[in-house]
């Protein structure tokens, strides 16, 4: 097995039943595993809730070390849309030239700065800082509060020992909350004040609502970012021949960066609260239990993906599920996107190689697998 | 060569020029609304979604079951739908009109 690998450990639950099982801190999950299933049952929201207590369809839990509702992640239909359909476009903007220039600007100044270092720990001297600094321009706040949020670490819910660390948590909270209050005392451009400002249903937009955006922002594009990214650096350091094979053909940047996302899948799962009584591959899941949509699993399903487990940088069909579906798919996914393409770009035009020293693989444990999402830390180095 | 007609979900028709690449690249690059293509063409995102003609289903043949599963999901979608990322330009599209199908 390659050291970038990332094997499937759902395969044979997914062939012989369809779905796996898995306890979190007594609230047991049933992960749905095919594509198909994963698709319907994201599409039914109906049956399979979002709104429920907030915390509840993370995996592991948060319930226990929150109560603002995460907006829109937490609602449901009709609700999400009034939400959904506010944010959506400063969500975009990553699509415009600017916004572009400033990433592209920030990633060849990171690429630079680690082809001048002895070894780099991707993990936290590449990947956190890109993702914070990339997190300015999404916020639209000065360049310097990145280094606030590279302070707080990896994990902003995470601690080496413990999945779910409530101190931890507090600080994002805290920090959030002061965040609004400056906002409110000296509007700015910023996103903060962007919603503080909005209206939904012809009224202002609560407090409470505000930081419930904010704290998915930093909570949802953090981890994943990251791990997208390292997991990309693992790659082509095994694979120097797919760095050349970009800078010779940039046209498959955006299949590229597809591909990277579909096999890496940077969240595993996410969970639904069942409103119902109901059934999913022929298993009854009771009212009020939990589901989890596996994106990972799903994304090596050979009904829909040929070689799933590898890796093809320009393939051509490519359904996967890595950003969600239907409703509440990814909200970030364009400001994701865009960070993966100009990567994949800086990387192909001034590295040639780069060495794996040294690693530790993050490993999840969910019931009956174990599934590698990422590292802990990888050490490498660079060369131009 | 190959004429394509967009119809906007404002009503709106705009009608474009191309001769390769997919009818979703052609859109996004004149900013046709409504065709968002986020996914770049792989077929996973759905945003590219259009009603073709009924007249011109011949001219545009059928979608793959890939396709076919990412629509049976989409409460707009119908028998004339396509994901327009998977129609490439060549001569044979030209003169073809596609609805832009409505989104969430
Ligand atoms: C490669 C990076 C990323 C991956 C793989 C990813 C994955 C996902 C997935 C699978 C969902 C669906 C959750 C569900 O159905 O319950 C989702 C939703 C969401 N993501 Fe991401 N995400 C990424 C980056 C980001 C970033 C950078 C942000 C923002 C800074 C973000 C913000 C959100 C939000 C706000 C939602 C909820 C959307 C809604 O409920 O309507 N994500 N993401
Ligand atoms: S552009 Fe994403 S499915 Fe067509």
């Amino acid at each position: 097995m390659k050291k970038s690998a990332l094997s499937d450990p759902f395969e044979k639950a997914r062939l012989e039943k369809g779905y796996g099982k898995m306890n979190d801190q007594d609230d047991p999950v049933t992960m749905i595993l095919g594509l198909k299933e994963v698709r319907k049952c994201a599409h039914n929201w109906k049956t399979f809730q979002s709104g429920a207590t907030p915390g509840r369809i993370v995996v592991p839990s948060e319930v226990n070390i929150r109560d603002t509702r995460q907006i829109p992640f937490e609602v449901d239909p009709p609700e999400h849309k009034g939400y959904r359909d506010l944010v959506e476009p400063w969500f975009k903007r990553p699509l415009e030239a600017d916004y572009q220039r400033k990433l592209r600007q920030q990633m060849d100044e990171i690429v630079d700065e680690v082809l001048k270092k002895d070894t780099v720990e991707v993990v936290s001297d590449f990947s956190l800082r890109l993702q914070s600094r990339a997190l300015t321009l999404l916020l639209n706040i000065p360049y310097e509060e990145s280094e606030v949020w590279i302070g707080w670490g990896t994990h902003v819910f995470r601690s080496e020992d413990t999945a779910l660390d409530g101190d931890k948590a507090n600080i994002l909270y805290d920090y959030i909350d002061e965040q609004i209050s400056k906002a409110i005392e000296t509007p700015g451009e910023d996103l903060y004040s962007m919603l503080l400002a909005s209206e939904i249903d012809g009224r202002k937009l609560s407090r409470e609502e505000v930081k419930g955006v904010m704290i998915l922002t930093f909570a949802g594009g953090r981890d994943t970012v990251i791990n997208a990214v390292t997991n990309s650096i693992a790659y082509f350091a095994e694979h120097p021949e797919s760095l050349a094979q970009l800078k010779e053909h940039p046209e498959i940047t955006g299949r590229a960066v597809e591909e990277l996302i579909r096999y890496f899948a940077p969240l595993t799962h996410m969970g639904r609260v069942a409103t119902k009584d109901t059934e999913v591959c022929a298993h009854a899941v009771k009212a009020d239990s939990r589901i989890s949509l596996c994106w990972a699993s799903a994304n090596r399903d050979t009904r829909a993906f040929e070689n799933p487990n590898e890796i093809m940088l320009d393939r051509k069909l490519n359904p996967h599920v890595s950003f969600g579906f239907s409703t509440h798919n990814c909200l970030g996914a364009t400001h994701a996107r865009q960070i993966m393409h100009t990567l994949l770009i800086s990387l192909a035009e001034k590295v040639k190689s780069i060495d794996i020293i040294d690693y530790k693989e993050n490993i999840e444990e969910l019931g009956e697998f174990k599934r590698k999402v990422g590292y802990d830390h990888i050490s490498v180095k660079f060369h131009a | 060569m190959a004429k394509i007609t967009f119809i906007t979900t404002d009503n709106e028709t705009i009608t474009l020029e191309g001769t390769s690449g997919s009818v979703m690249q052609l859109a996004v690059d004149n900013n046709v609304p409504g065709i968002d293509g986020d996914c770049g063409g792989v077929c996973s995102c759905a945003t590219c979604h259009v009603h073709v003609a009924p007249e011109h289903v011949e001219k545009t043949g059928e979608a793959s079951e890939i396709e076919q599963d990412m629509l049976e999901l989409d409460d707009h979608a119908n028998e004339y739908s396509r994901l327009c990322c998977q129609l490439e330009i060549n001569d044979h599209l030209d003169g073809i009109v596609l609805q832009v199908a409505e989104s969430d």
